[in-house]
């Protein structure tokens, strides 16, 4: 009895923590900047790689930047990019999985190009594009963005699969509903909860890559930064144990495991 | 017809079926990586020359690289070109692509066929166990710590690595250089971090496929059935559920397995590790774009084969396709 009544509670305890995980860094990254105690740029101590103090709490980097301020900042770049790209796989996704439900050639090629894609392991796809393409913010974003695409149109396409055959939706059509009315007021309510999931995981997979490429020097370029540049810039730092490196990298890390524990608190109905 | 004729066992036809999939797969993949280098700005051409070049020099070395053909003849050439392993010229170095790779790939195996040595083994065993005794400390624990690793990026894993096992332990060098490996002790120093950290990504996630997977059979209504009739839970586990597991589990250990071709660039990079993917990391930023495109396809062609293979041991572990 005592184990039926407290597992729900555990879950949502992880749930409150993930939720206040997720909405700190959407604070930082609405209003870091202006938080940051010190000029991101600035040379600001004498020492590099010094640990935290009361004037850098986070210590400071390679060039004796202040960390803290250097991660307010970078996390905006983290955030954004990989909030757009996020938005834009699974809107783009999301509309091509619902017209590929209906079946067709449209969903023949769909499906065909997407498992194209998902055999490309998605940093080399990354690499290749970058390579030919170079760094940029709006490069970063597409390429994400496509990368994630698969997922999101084969998440929306099984779900909508899944809801065109129950009853109500054959009520509506029978009713002689409209095609928008129907995928707007009676599929869309329906797969809501595990579409909202599946964005939140795609999320993360976002995340962790374009730090990965940042990591790697190829993601964002200087002047600008992301966490996963702050890991780079300061790896020299890492034979002795620089905190420089070790925050940004858990600042990726909390931002991440937060948006796994908002998910997993998600009620599980209808969930892969 | 045709299968009568040859008398091939439907468990030929369908291994057979799925290797031309993949062959189909990796056809297409190498049209799409090939298409996404002609995105490149101006040509290659420009690249090398520079934008000051002389119309002249750029139109003899676009004849030269038999760049004024058409796309698709490129694509055909370069193709065939990969095939009999000639990648054609390093555009930075002027070397063979094929020789640059074949000097690093070595390497590369050596570190991701030890991580699958160490983590294939340790993974089965943490994931059957896991699901076995779902619900128990153990199994949450293990829930918990997975979820965290996948969660977090490879280099964090990494970097925790180094920093408790060299900065402050210093049992081991933070960074790996081949040319120490002198004698057993001293290669298993090189490679221990690399291996290690590269082992809790791939560890992480088969753990949790495998768990995922036994528990499906475990919930399974002739598993049901076999508890009723009061077999015991190491029999039931080992006779009933383990077979009908495979395909899922070889399944999740090839996917798994496709996380290191991700991690092992990151991994190669902290640890200065001389493999292929450096090269890559290296190509990439130079846009050495016949370079880029090889190791792209190699890796691809990595994933497709750890996919495939998978999909070939669910085929055979499959009794029912056995017999028709």
């Amino acid at each position: 009895m005592t184990a039926v009544s407290l597992r729900p509670r555990r879950f949502a305890i992880s749930g409150i923590v993930g939720a206040a995980l997720v909405g700190f860094w959407i604070i930082v990254a609405a209003f870091g900047p202006m938080l940051a105690p010190h000029d991101v740029g600035a040379v600001v101590d004498l020492d590099v790689f010094s640990s935290a103090s009361h004037a850098f709490p986070l210590g400071t980097d390679y060039l004796g930047r202040d960390m803290l301020s250097r991660v307010l900042s970078a996390a905006r770049y983290t955030v954004a990019i990989a909030f757009l790209a996020t938005a834009l796989a699974a809107s783009v996704g999301v509309v091509l999985g619902l017209a590929a439900a209906t079946g067709g050639w449209l969903d023949m090629l769909l499906s065909r190009v997407f498992d194209t894609v998902i055999a490309i392991p998605s940093l080399m796809f990354g690499l290749v594009v970058i390579a030919s393409l170079g760094a940029s913010i709006p490069v970063l974003v597409a390429t994400l963005a496509v990368i994630y695409m698969p997922g999101a149109f084969r998440t929306a396409r099984a779900l909508a699969l899944n809801v065109t055959t129950l009853d109500f939706v054959t009520v509506a059509r029978a009713r002689g509903e409209r095609l928008p009315y129907i995928v707007l007021r009676e599929i869309l309510p329906n797969v809501r909860g595990p579409l909202l999931a599946d964005f939140g995981l795609r999320f993360v997979f976002v995340v962790l890559l374009l730090s990965g490429l940042s990591f790697l020097g190829l993601g964002v370029q200087p002047p600008h930064a992301d966490l996963g540049s702050l890991v780079r810039e300061n790896i020299s730092g890492l034979g002795f144990g620089a905190w420089a490196v070790l925050f940004p990298a858990l600042a990726i890390a909390s931002l991440t495991i937060g948006v796994n524990l908002v998910i997993d608190a998600l009620p599980k109905r209808g969930r892969r | 017809m045709i299968r009568a004729r040859l008398s091939l066992s439907p468990v030929t036809v369908l291994i057979a079926k799925r290797v031309a999939v993949a062959i189909g797969t990796l056809l297409l993949v190498s049209l799409a990586v090939f298409a996404t280098s002609l995105l490149i700005e101006g040509d290659v051409a420009e690249a090398i020359l520079g934008q000051s070049a002389t119309p002249a020099a750029l139109a003899g070395l676009r004849a030269a690289m038999h760049l004024d053909q058409p796309a698709y003849a490129r694509y055909l050439a370069w193709l065939s070109g990969i095939v009999r392993g000639d990648a054609g010229m390093s555009l930075v170095t002027g070397a063979p692509v094929s020789a640059l790779i074949g000097a690093r790939l070595g390497n590369s195996l050596a570190l991701a066929g030890l991580t699958a040595l160490v983590s294939v083994p340790v993974a089965l065993t943490l994931g059957i166990t896991a699901a076995v005794r779902r619900g128990t400390a153990f199994d949450r624990v293990i829930g918990l710590v997975t979820i965290a690793i996948v969660s977090v990026p490879e280099f964090l894993v990494a970097t925790l690595g180094v920093m408790v096992f060299a900065v402050t332990l210093h049992w081991l060098p933070a960074l790996s250089s081949m040319r120490d490996v002198g004698s057993f002790s001293a290669l298993l120093r090189v490679f221990a971090l690399p291996v290690f950290s590269l082992s809790c990504v791939v560890v992480a996630q088969m753990v949790r496929m495998t768990r995922a997977a036994v528990i499906d059979v475990l919930d399974a209504s002739y598993a049901e059935a076999a508890r009723l009739k009061g077999v015991s839970p190491s029999r039931l586990v080992l006779r009933h559920a383990l077979p009908n597991a495979i395909g899922p589990i070889a399944n999740a250990v090839a996917l798994s397995l496709s996380v290191l071709l991700g991690g092992v660039i990151v991994v190669e990079i902290i640890f200065n590790y001389p493999g292929v993917a450096r090269l890559m990391v290296d190509a990439v930023a130079t846009r050495d774009m016949p370079l880029v495109l090889s190791v792209a396809m190699i890796f691809c062609a990595s994933y497709l084969v750890l996919v495939t293979t998978a999909d070939i041991v669910a085929i055979l572990a499959n009794p029912r396709l056995r017999h028709r």
